[in-house]
């Protein structure tokens, strides 16, 4: 085996092997999965109970135009305030809606009390709300001379979907993807620079502190007496590079299976309260849909974005971009001595273009055409990040293709940059170093 | 004899100082060689160019004949003053990457490594993680690192700094078996004593440039000073100073005395003898290597 691979193999193993990588690898996307259930779970299990109330209403509104929710229960009664308060637990309510006499019917905003044992919470309020004015809403359209059929014309629905120009016009090819897409594709934009995100500062990161830890413990003085310091630099790269890819490519499997898995484990427990109470499930998965989580069609747009370009470009993406911040740290961590706030130091300047890139995210998903999203998704520090961002949305190939081969010649460049630094930073050892002497070792003969 | 070790006229320049001056020296195959020097004299600079680490800007350095090139490794055994280990490895995996990467299969690495622990008593450290050594068997584990691939060259960079006792006594035993086996080995060292005591040959450096080279016993011989140094018994006479011999030293019993030039030991004798002492020894004081290395570095 040429000793390149000695090297490559040696820093990809030692990291596979240990447990840490195996749960950070298994449990990060179980632990996701998990968060977005319980998430999703608790908004629509929220105010979900059903709840018995006892409607006190001085205006008789509710009395011609009950509240509508299924899973709100009322008893309309004409009793005391007072009264009520002392007996509504013991009638089996669990509150009071008191509506106070209103001077004026037709007023924009009503003032209604509840009274109960228990805070009502957010979306149980919010519930409450909803209903209200919608039995304030028909009462007051009864009672002006507003035709209700005519009333509910006035509400349009829009639905602003991008055309064709024209359809011999390739670059306009990928943006015949409806909205429901695009939010996918947004989703699916910051996924994958989240993504990019972590991996340039964990697996950057770990490339840094192995650099340093080399250089601290002496050790690099006998390995670099049987190879080159670029080999070792550069096997290092490869071979913790393979960890982070090897992670990436297990996400890329488990994360659908664990999300078809939390799918259907909703799925299956929607249809369990269907038998239990229709109404409850009914009301959910409308709900669920008025969220955005119409979970059929979202399946179904999700197929029509071009995988066949967004996984592959993204792995290319992934590794330039690794390489790139990679080589960097690794630089740095050959500078730098025992001491961190050095390195911290040097982290500073090659953290920005990171952040940046993942503060731009939205705004080159939203536009195709204009310079600054096409000159921050070709430029090498931030295109790791920003090309796939723009990839759901069907960017012209030939930005792609052009941005792609920037990056590669950067990763040559920032790969030979980091080598030259790295060869000298090894062996200097008690030295304050600052930028421009790095610059200056770039520059030297030896 | 042939040289194992050949420089001719290294020079290596860094950005603002010439670390290595055109140095030429040969090893001879065979020998056990002290590379001297003050620190910052341009030994480890020196090293790393015969290790392959670095690069000379100008001259040669041939390895058995052949200038150095990327297969020199194989042949060369390279323990650093500043040495580590891979903390976290374990014993087995380490030593098996490093001779690997010195360019062993894994058979004969495997081999290798097994007939070394044994040799230390610790076959069984092959699982143990290099952080859960002590200091003393991690310091055997870096010798075996360094000799395992039966180098045809050893370089050993102050390889007693930072050892034990019964560790230095242990390499001290294995470097002459290995030497006596046919592997050279260079030391490199500013401590004088250690190298009187193993080397045969030294090349002394300073400032970048050789400054002496030579057998210790010759440079010894050429630095001597004509000083006697006398054993007797009874009293010592007060009147042998003269302009011909001066007692640089005295005590009750012995007394150091230097020839001036023109004179010789068997003069000075006459003169002891004459004056009636009873001398129970007398020895020629060769100077150290310490004192030679001082004065050299201080003209």
């Amino acid at each position: 085996m040429s000793k390149l691979g000695l090297i490559v193999r040696r820093e990809y193993w030692t990291r596979v092997k240990k447990p840490s990588f195996l749960l950070a690898t298994f449990l990060t996307p179980l632990a996701m999965g998990l968060i977005i259930f319980l998430s999703v779970y608790f908004s629509t299990q929220m105010g979900n109970t059903s709840q018995k109330i006892l409607v006190l209403d001085e205006n008789n509104i509710l009395n011609e135009y009950p509240l509508e929710s299924k899973l709100l229960s009322c008893d309309y009664k004409d009793v005391d305030l007072e009264v009520a308060k002392k007996s509504y637990i013991e009638d089996g309510y669990d509150l009071i809606l008191h509506i106070a006499p209103i001077t004026d019917i037709m007023s924009k905003n009503y003032d209604v009390n509840y009274y109960s044992k228990e805070k009502l919470g957010f979306a149980s309020i919010e519930k409450i709300e909803e209903s209200l004015e919608k039995s304030v809403k028909k009462y007051k359209l009864e009672k002006s001379s507003i035709d209700k059929i005519a009333y509910d014309k006035l509400n349009t629905k829009v639905a602003l979907e991008n055309g064709l120009i024209n359809s011999t016009d390739e670059d306009q090819q990928g943006d015949t993807t409806s909205t429901a897409a695009k939010g996918i594709g947004l989703a699916l934009s910051y996924t994958m620079g989240f993504m990019m995100y972590m991996v340039i500062f964990i697996f950057g990161g770990l490339v840094m502190r192995s650099v340093m830890e080399e250089k601290l413990n002496r050790i690099v003085e006998v390995i670099v007496s049987t190879v080159k310091p670029f080999t070792l630099m550069l096997g290092k790269l490869i071979g913790v590079g393979g960890v982070g890819l090897t992670q990436l490519l297990i996400w890329i499997i488990l994360v659908p299976l664990i999300g078809l898995a939390v799918i259907q484990f909703m799925g299956g427990d929607a249809s369990a309260m269907a038998e239990a109470n229709t109404a409850q499930s009914e009301e959910m998965m409308k709900e669920m849909a008025s969220k955005g989580l119409d979970i059929p069609n979202m399946i179904k747009e999700a197929a029509t974005l071009n995988w066949a370009l967004i996984i592959p470009a993204f792995i290319i993406f992934f590794l330039g971009g690794y390489f790139i911040y990679a080589s960097l740290f690794a630089a740095v961590g050959s500078a730098v001595g025992e001491d961190q706030a050095e390195a911290q130091q040097f982290m500073l300047p090659i953290s920005i273009p990171v952040i940046a890139a993942f503060i731009m995210i939205p705004a080159v998903t939203d536009n195709n055409d204009s310079l600054f999203v096409k000159f921050v998704s070709m430029f090498p520090l931030t295109s790791p990040i920003l090309m796939p961002a723009r990839l759901p949305s069907g960017p012209p190939i030939w930005e792609v293709i052009l941005s792609i081969v920037i990056l590669i010649a950067s990763v040559i460049f920032f790969v030979w940059m980091a080598g030259r630094i790295y060869r000298v930073g090894i062996f200097m050892h008690g030295k304050k170093i600052n930028a421009k002497e790095l610059f200056k070792w770039i520059r030297y003969n030896y | 004899m042939s040289n194992i070790l050949s420089l001719r006229n290294v020079v290596k320049q860094y950005h603002n100082h010439r670390a290595v001056n055109g140095v030429s020296f040969d090893i001879p195959k065979g020998s056990i060689f002290g590379l001297l020097g003050p620190n910052g004299a341009g030994k480890t600079s020196l090293i790393r160019i015969i290790t392959t680490i670095t690069g000379a800007d100008e001259g040669e350095v041939l390895l058995d004949g052949e200038r150095i090139n990327a297969e020199s490794p194989k042949y060369i055994g390279y323990m650093p003053e500043e040495r580590g280990l891979y903390k976290k490895m374990k014993v087995g995996e380490q030593l098996m990457y490093l001779a690997q990467l010195r360019g062993m299969n894994k058979t004969e690495a495997k081999e290798a490594i097994g007939y070394w622990l044994t040799k230390f008593d610790n076959k069984d450290w092959w699982y143990k993680k290099i952080e859960e050594l002590s200091k003393g068997m991690q310091q055997k584990i870096q010798f075996i690192a360094t000799v395992m691939h039966k180098p045809k060259l050893l370089i050993l960079d102050e390889p007693f700094t930072g050892l034990d006792p019964i560790n230095t006594n242990l390499i001290k035993e294995e470097i002459h078996r290995m030497n006596q086996e046919g592997t050279s080995i260079v030391f490199s060292t500013h401590r004088m004593e250690q190298v009187e005591e193993i080397c045969k040959d030294i090349v002394l450096i300073n400032q970048g440039e050789k400054i002496l080279e030579g057998k210790v016993e010759d440079i010894k011989n050429q630095y001597k000073e004509n000083i006697f140094r006398l054993e007797f018994d009874g009293p010592f006479p007060g009147d042998l100073r003269s302009s011909d011999f001066t007692i640089i030293d005295d005590s009750e019993t012995d007394v150091t005395i230097k020839v001036s030039e023109g004179h010789n030991s068997n003069e000075l004798l006459q003169a002891l003898i004459n004056k009636g002492i009873r001398i129970k020894s007398f020895t020629e004081v060769l100077p150290t290597l310490n004192q030679i290395f001082i004065k050299q570095v201080e003209n």
